[in-house]
């Protein structure tokens, strides 16, 4: 199915959120996500299912002002 | 000492962490600046850059307590939203809140910030709010629960100063028990030092250190100055007069005469 993955439209087969983000290399790293515009915790990653057409926002730290 | 939601600091400089020329500059001046708290933020993250990670280590190391912001947030959704995400990433949730209005200005969007700020508080956050001198709003953010604002001296990243001294000294006037730091706008030592004198509590500045010709050098100057206008607060400042006053004694003086006393 195809997501728009941080603003990029990218094919997958990921069920859920958790899913996803192993597959991207991200399952130990330090992000935080969010699905459809609401923050999504990382232990309710694998409790949310992905849709076609979702919004996923995959972020990390940087720096800021 | 700088008290934040209960928490007590020696420096009263929160420092940007953006634009520095590389993270070895970066480091230094946090050091240099003596700066306790750094604001950081949160940004997409590549899976093949993957530059977070390294960033978050270089983070880690400066063992300072980190203030997430909300940058780039148009809406209270986003912000709460971005809130949320990085009370999760760093573990803190204290956030420094901004709702913005429009792309030319950076000019907090008031209305989003007070909603945001109530939401957030609800949610257990501690909202430093980015926002204007407008009193109004500082009273509905306080109303909100915040114990901290942080009104601009001018737009962020214009190295203006204070461009609204009065109204700086209003919200000092009203609002005496809540924190006050000036956050945007600062160009020089001197503007910061203003700030200062007027009984605000701390000064956050990000570019005026990191794209000074010296960034570690500027940043040891901004720590003076900050730490000058606190102790001329302190000490009291005399009052500014129309005319001159002679501060040598006028009695006993040679030559004087009567008629020359206007």
């Amino acid at each position: 199915m195809q997501i728009l993955l941080n603003g990029e439209p990218v094919a997958t087969d990921a069920r859920d959120l958790q899913e996803l983000c192993a597959k991207l290399g991200f399952a130990e790293a330090k992000v935080a996500t969010a699905l459809n515009g609401s923050f999504v915790a990382a232990g309710r990653r694998g409790l949310t299912p992905l849709s076609p057409q979702d919004e996923v926002e995959i972020v990390a730290p940087r720096q800021g002002g | 000492m700088l008290e934040l939601y209960g928490e007590r600091f020696t420096s009263r400089l929160l420092l940007g962490t953006a634009q520095y020329p590389s993270p070895a500059i970066l480091r230094q001046a946090v050091q240099a600046s003596s700066a306790e708290i750094v604001t950081v933020s949160l940004r997409r993250e590549s899976a093949r850059v993957r530059a977070g990670q390294g960033f978050w280590e270089l983070i880690e190391q400066l063992g300072v307590r980190v203030l997430p912001n909300t940058a780039g947030c148009h809406t209270a959704k986003e912000a709460i939203a971005t809130a949320e995400m990085a009370r999760e990433l760093f573990g803190t949730s204290w956030v420094k809140l901004e709702v913005i209005a429009n792309d030319d200005t950076l000019q907090p969007e008031l209305l989003g910030l007070v909603e945001a700020a109530t939401i957030l508080s609800g949610e257990g956050f501690q909202v430093l709010p980015y926002t204007t001198e407008d009193l109004s709003v500082a009273e509905r953010l306080v109303g909100a629960g915040c114990t901290v604002l942080m009104p601009w001296a001018s737009p962020i990243g214009s190295a203006r100063g204070l461009i609204n001294k009065d109204g700086l000294k209003a919200l000092r006037a009203y609002f005496p028990d809540v924190a006050l730091i000036v956050d945007a706008g600062i160009g020089a030592p001197s503007d910061a030092t203003e700030a200062m004198e007027l009984g605000y509590d701390g000064v956050l500045l990000n570019t005026a250190i990191a794209k000074a010709g010296d960034p570690v050098k500027m940043a040891a100057a901004f720590a003076r100055a900050i730490e000058a206008g606190r102790l001329a607060f302190e000490a009291g400042l005399i009052e500014p007069r129309d005319m001159a006053t002679p501060s040598t004694p006028v009695a006993g003086t040679p030559f004087f005469k009567i008629d020359r006393v206007s």
